[in-house]
């Protein structure tokens, strides 16, 4: 079975601004493996998911997600092929304000045709797994999600990242917006819904302690090497 | 989808949105508004005198001839001698004739000395007849019948007594022969609402104990004088209307030729767009003011699109995160914009319509101004669809600074 992610001989620097670069020799994600990633901010965690989500490129190297070749497709391909496989929640700012929550869940799926395809009834398949992540149906349904809590947020966010059972799933810290005792909760259910989905899972978090439910727990400092600063 | 969207982003933001949308609205009913004025206002203008063929005076410039005949200002330089007014009246082809003499006024209003023909031939907007709001025309030798805004300024009504004043800007008066008011007339919206109608003969009348520029000794009373004869030396100018309007070229040319004295016909509705042609720079003025007000309206709906740019960064890299593409994006903005311009063109000739509707009867009596109300005409439809056109293109620069920002930001806002 092909990996999830395989990246290689990576290196990427971001222009102009501020003086940042980060170089990866080797990483690799197999298909539906949990891998939990370790980084401190300013570790170029944001950086490796922007280069593995394909919104930037990188100037050296391969990166392969489920076996197609992110370097080689043109722009309009790879927003595509990212709306199609990989599903992402960030730490916080998940959501369109202006736009219901199930309108939210269902976004990614008109930039995505085949994931559209897999939802037979997507309102139904919305609450599905809203309900599975512990949400109920009246908020998806009739809330504004300007009126969520925090919590209610990342999971709306979980259950549009999961819609349509992409191959990937990359979250940014999603957890670290939660008080203690709802990280736990969260990520069992994040963890469940995306083994149900068949879904590799990236997360990438400063705190340690969340590791314990993931196959595998890497140290980014240990895969990549980051540069900043002076001319 | 991406609609549904833009109109969802618009209506979070309602009270912006609302007011950029209102500003646009009124700049859109201001433009046809002022395109509905500008030709109503040249309507009425052309419509100031019809029925009447030619115009006659003695030899000046058309334009000004049209000027002292019809909208009583400036001077005539010279008269048409009664015996030259005669022999145009027995013209074969020359139908009816109606007389003005000029040059005196009263309290500011000109004072025109006519028959009574006058108010049956002189037409307006289209073959209007001037018609009496109060009283009658003129019967006796010291009749008179006054204007509507002069009854209005003066506080006319039948019966009262006015004195008319020698020349246009003099205190001399004629006092010793004072009028009495036998009619006010309706509000047209032409010169004759400014106008003191008297007769031809009254005009005499009050001169006769003139010579040169001032009263002489052997004054003769009102009383006396109606026992005298009263067929005036000349008349400034002339309404003439002809028997056939395959005819008209012949008598200009007749009159224009007429040896015994230099005179000129003119043909009203030519001089009338000669002297539009003239005031019409006032007219570019005002639609290029509109259009100013337009532009502005819509740099206010791109400096907002601006402005909210910052905070909607968020927005776009998640967007970007999802899979949307940057054109996506670009095309999310641009439809914000869109839709806010179509409302507001809409809210706009709502807004014109209503206040047509509404303020359309003042307007015609405040200012003899009449308003038509017609569908918008292809030219404004064409600006209509244009203000959308350039909204939508204008927000392409906020849209495009969208484009490159997410482009740039990538997943991450950095600040």
């Amino acid at each position: 079975m092909t990996a999830a992610v395989e990246i290689k001989d990576v290196a990427f620097a971001w222009r102009g601004r501020t003086k940042f670069s980060l170089a990866v020799p080797a990483f690799s994600v197999a298909a539906g493996e949990r891998v939990f990633l370790l980084g401190e901010s300013g570790s170029g965690k944001s950086t490796l998911l922007s280069l593995i989500c394909g919104i930037n490129l990188p100037d050296e190297g391969e990166v392969v997600v489920a076996g197609a070749r992110l370097v080689g497709m043109k722009p309009a391909a790879r927003d595509t092929f990212r709306a199609e496989n990989i599903g992402v929640i960030f730490q916080m700012f998940n959501l369109l304000p202006y736009a219901s929550p199930l309108e939210n869940i269902l976004l990614p799926l008109s930039f995505a045709p085949v994931r559209r395809r897999r939802v037979k009834d997507d309102t139904a398949e919305a609450l599905r797994l809203t309900t599975a992540l512990g949400l109920p149906e009246e908020l998806v349904l009739q809330a504004d999600t300007t009126e969520l809590s925090i919590g209610q947020q990342q999971r709306v966010a979980a259950a549009r990242a999961l819609i349509g059972r992409p191959k990937l799933i990359v979250a940014d810290e999603p957890t670290s917006s939660l008080d203690a005792s709802a990280q736990e909760a969260f990520l069992s259910l994040l963890i469940g819904q995306a083994a149900e989905a068949d879904a590799s899972l990236i997360m990438v978090s400063h705190d340690r302690r969340l590791a314990t439910q993931f196959d595998r727990q890497i140290d980014l400092a240990d895969i990549a090497l980051v540069t900043r600063g002076g001319s | 989808m991406l609609l549904r969207l833009a109109f969802k982003s618009l209506k979070s933001r309602l009270l912006t949105v609302s007011l950029t949308v209102f500003a646009i609205a009124l700049s859109v009913a201001l433009f046809l508004g002022v395109e509905k004025v500008r030709t109503g206002a040249k309507a009425s203008f052309a419509d100031t005198i019809s029925g009447t063929d030619l115009i006659v005076g003695a030899r000046s410039g058309g334009v000004q001839l049209l000027l002292y005949s019809v909208f009583r200002v400036g001077n005539a330089t010279n008269n048409v001698t009664w015996q030259s007014y005669q022999d145009i009246a027995v013209h074969k082809d020359v139908d009816w004739i109606v007389p003005l003499s000029l040059g005196d006024s009263h309290k500011g209003f000109r004072v025109l000395g006519t028959t009574t023909a006058f108010f049956d031939r002189y037409k307006y907007r289209g073959g209007r007849d001037v018609t009496f709001t109060e009283g009658r025309v003129f019967d006796d030798l010291f009749d008179a019948v006054v204007g509507a805004d002069v009854a209005a300024e003066l506080d006319y009504a039948p019966d009262d007594e006015i004195v008319v004043a020698h020349g246009v800007a003099s205190f001399t008066e004629h006092d010793d022969k004072p009028f009495k008011i036998s009619g006010v007339l309706q509000k047209t919206g032409t010169p004759v609402d400014r106008t003191v109608f008297v007769s031809l003969e009254a005009i005499e009348a009050i001169h006769i104990d003139w010579q040169g520029g001032g009263r002489s000794q052997n004054t003769i009373s009102a009383d006396e004088v109606r026992q005298m004869e009263l067929t005036p030396k000349a008349v400034t100018a002339a309404l003439v209307g002809v028997s056939s309007r395959l005819k008209i070229f012949g008598v200009q040319r007749w009159v224009n030729d007429y040896p015994e004295e230099p005179l000129l016909a003119i043909l009203p509705g030519v001089a009338l767009s000669e002297l539009w042609s003239l005031i019409g720079v006032a007219e570019t003025a005002l639609v290029g003011v509109s259009v100013m007000v337009m532009v502005t309206a819509l740099l206010g709906m791109v400096a907002m699109i601006f402005s909210g740019l910052n905070e909607r960064r968020r927005e776009m890299a998640l967007l970007r995160a999802i899979g949307a593409r940057p054109r996506t994006i670009l095309g999310l903005l641009t439809l914000e914009a869109a839709l806010m311009s179509l409302v507001a063109v809409l809210l706009g000739v709502a807004l014109l319509y209503t206040g047509l509707f509404v303020a359309r009867s003042y307007i015609d009596a405040a200012f003899g101004l009449y308003l038509e109300i017609t569908w918008p005409t292809t030219r404004e439809y064409l600006v209509l669809a244009t203000v959308v056109a350039a909204g939508t293109l204008v927000s392409l620069i906020p849209a495009l600074r969208a484009y490159f920002m997410s482009l740039a930001d990538g997943m991450q806002v950095r600040n």
